[in-house]
């Protein structure tokens, strides 16, 4: 069959399986919309959680950021996935005993105040924005891709369909049609990397087939050392071998790590399940099936690389395989040749290489790449949107908790009635998918740059302020906002110079102590950390209601 | 009551800490600050340095939170925090109302 038809078909089962489980989990309660009443079995929410996660990023380009990067891509394999033994030891369970609906609840109320609780809802709303918006933008870009539509229609597709499941359902729409999400994202990032790894090595399991040996028509000998061969015959560094300093990869390291644990779309998964054991059980399941992935992306970085250098390297360009051109028409692959000689020059050098490749690539034109069947090509573009549409859901809903229940509920407008609150967060989330679109539509050119901006702003406000209102009693409003205002001021102020006054300094020379601004945020954790600590010293004690929630949020309560 | 919710913490807090600790260990020292002494380590394809950062530390994610599950039940069990324990309890108090 025509891998268009096809790609049309599988992603069309796909979305009509979203609508139906749409339409059988309608929500009619706020507690049903925010958290789905809290009756998600773990094993569901750990799938759930699983899909919110991993984002078009995680599917579509981690594996092709590795493969370029090589070791020190294991900054995003540890930092994204690092994150959730913080979740499930520390966060997790004693948000789930608390037992309200979102993060800006437990911030206000922890720290007995309506400014504290405004700093979490600005923060909420500013990373979950920053997010969507790429995740929209994936959207039109796979679509663009595979179903050959206009890129803005493509957005506008993707927004249909989330707008339609979250705003019938909710939590309880987006966790159900998550669980599907995650079963169709899986299958379609494994089956490629298994065919992969026993083309390549004759392993089925990609994990092991990374450091096996390789079949004879690819030159034998570990695939390791043969990339690490095949680079430095090219100029490139060794693949095996990291370029950047120690330090600046532990900073960024812990920085994704904390900024994980304190982004609130991922914490508000655990207000959905029924008691604190099902908290700490689907976050072990979350961890499992986000380590699937994790652990078959730098394996499929390693394969594509010694393949592609395989397939490109000194080659005649007309004797490219069709992949080949395909991806060159969408500009993904552009080749010079600039010594004129008819063969691919791909070498680290700039003034001799011939060859610009996408690192998006990677994972898009694997199975095209391995001489896959059409039908795996067709699951890789539905994965790809089930990815981004998984994770652009989860983030819309925190927008719209943040405006009708933190903002209008719990601040503006406290005797809204439930029914009123209800229509409240529709509209919000309407109003977030539409600005979310927007910037789908007309991404700001500032998208990557703010997602360093999203982990940094998260692990310097809400991971100290979330772990210090649990293991200490005596941390106070005082300390909890003077903290997380220095956190968040420090490292903003960063980031905007090196990112938007000043990109030309922004290079290891001029880095404050060697600190790249991914990797500030964890500077800035630390500083939130201290003066929080410092303040609170200085300032009076929490009063004894307080001490008294946190000493019983220590202790699991009634499960719902 | 207070008193065993105050051993109940403490224990907890040993858990997380060695646990953590781990954590620790796996994420920066094996995988980032000692990453290029492990890697004359050498397994099948593999320099240990380098599995430890792309592979091995995120299967002990894994791992860790799967035992903090086992070993936070034995301590509810211990200290009759049980889901069944705290359903019992609210029913008791409710009926000697």
């Amino acid at each position: 069959m025509n891998l268009q038809v096809l790609t049309y078909i599988t992603v069309g089962i796909t979305f009509l399986i979203y609508i139906a489980i749409a339409i059988w989990s309608r929500a009619s309660s706020t507690k049903e919309f925010y958290i789905a009443g809290a009756h998600v079995p773990p094993l569901a929410n750990g799938l759930a959680t699983a899909a919110d996660w991993m984002s078009a990023a995680s599917f579509i380009s981690m594996a092709g950021i590795v493969s370029y990067m090589g070791r020190d891509g294991s900054v995003y394999l540890m930092g994204w996935t690092g994150g959730y033994v913080l979740l499930a030891l520390m966060i997790a369970p004693y948000l789930r005993d608390f037992g309200k609906f979102t993060v800006p609840d437990f911030i206000g109320d922890r720290y007995y105040s309506q400014f504290a609780r405004m700093v979490a809802v600005v923060c909420a709303i500013f990373v979950s924005f920053t997010y969507v918006a790429g995740q929209m933008r994936g959207v039109g870009v796979v679509f663009s891709r595979f179903l050959e539509v206009d890129i803005n229609l493509g957005v506008l597709i993707g927004m249909g369909i989330v707008f339609f499941y979250a705003v019938l359902g909710g939590m309880k729409g987006i966790t159900y049609t998550q669980v599907a999400q995650y079963c169709v994202l899986i299958f379609a990032y494994m089956v490629p990397a298994v065919f992969i790894s026993i083309l390549m090595t004759g392993n089925i399991i990609p994990q092991l087939g990374f450091g096996a040996e390789l079949n004879d028509s690819f030159g034998g000998g570990y695939l390791l050392d043969r990339l690490d061969g095949l680079h430095e015959e090219l100029g490139f560094a060794a693949y095996t071998e990291g370029v950047r300093s120690n330090l600046d990869v532990l900073f960024i390291t812990a920085a994704l790590i904390m900024g994980t644990a304190g982004l609130p779309h991922v914490i508000i998964r655990f207000f959905t399940v029924p008691s604190v054991r099902a908290a700490r059980k689907s976050a072990g399941y979350a961890i499992l099936f986000i380590a699937i992935l994790y652990t078959t992306a730098p394996a499929i970085a390693a394969f594509a690389r010694t393949n592609l250098i395989n397939t490109v390297n000194n080659a005649e360009y007309v004797s490219m395989p069709g992949w080949f051109k395909t991806w060159e028409n969408t500009s993904l692959i552009r080749f010079e040749d600039k010594n004129g000689d008819g063969l691919i020059q791909y070498v680290a050098d700039a003034e001799v290489n011939e060859l610009t490749v996408d690192r998006d690539i990677i994972v898009l034109a694997n199975p095209e790449i391995a001489k896959l069947p059409n039908w795996v090509i067709a699951l890789v573009a539905a994965g790809g949107l089930a990815a981004a549409l998984s994770t652009a859901a989860g983030l819309l809903l925190v927008i719209s908790t943040a405006i009708s229940h933190d903002l209008l509920k719990r601040n503006l407008m406290p005797d809204i009635s439930e029914k009123q609150e209800l229509s409240f967060a529709r509209i919000a989330i309407l109003f977030a998918v539409c600005v979310a679109g927007y910037f789908g539509i007309n991404p700001p050119g500032f998208v990557a740059q703010v997602v360093a901006f999203a982990f940094g702003l998260a692990a310097s406000s809400f991971f100290p302020a979330i772990v210090l209102g649990i293991f200490s009693t005596r941390m106070n409003r005082e300390g909890a906002i003077s903290g997380m205002i220095a956190g968040i001021v420090f490292t903003a102020t960063y980031i905007i110079y090196f990112k938007f006054i000043n990109p030309a300094a922004d290079t290891a020379t001029n880095w404050w102590l060697g600190i790249s601004p991914e990797g500030i945020g964890t500077l800035g954790m630390l500083i939130n950390f201290a003066v929080a600590i410092g303040v609170c010293r200085l300032t009076a004690e929490p009063p004894q209601e307080i001490k008294d929630m946190v000493l019983d949020i220590r202790v699991p309560g009634k499960p719902d | 009551m207070q008193k065993d919710d105050n051993k109940y913490w403490q224990e907890n807090i040993r858990i997380l800490t060695v646990l953590l600790g781990i954590w620790f260990v796996v994420s920066f020292l094996m995988s980032v600050i000692f990453v290029d002494q492990l890697d004359a380590i050498r397994i099948g394809g593999f320099k240990l340095g380098f599995w430890m950062a792309q592979q091995g530390s995120i299967y002990v994610y894994v791992i860790i939170v799967f035992v903090y599950l086992k070993l936070m039940d034995k301590l509810d069990h211990k200290h009759h925090h049980d889901e069944k324990d705290i359903l019992a309890q609210e029913e008791a108090e409710e009926l000697s109302q």
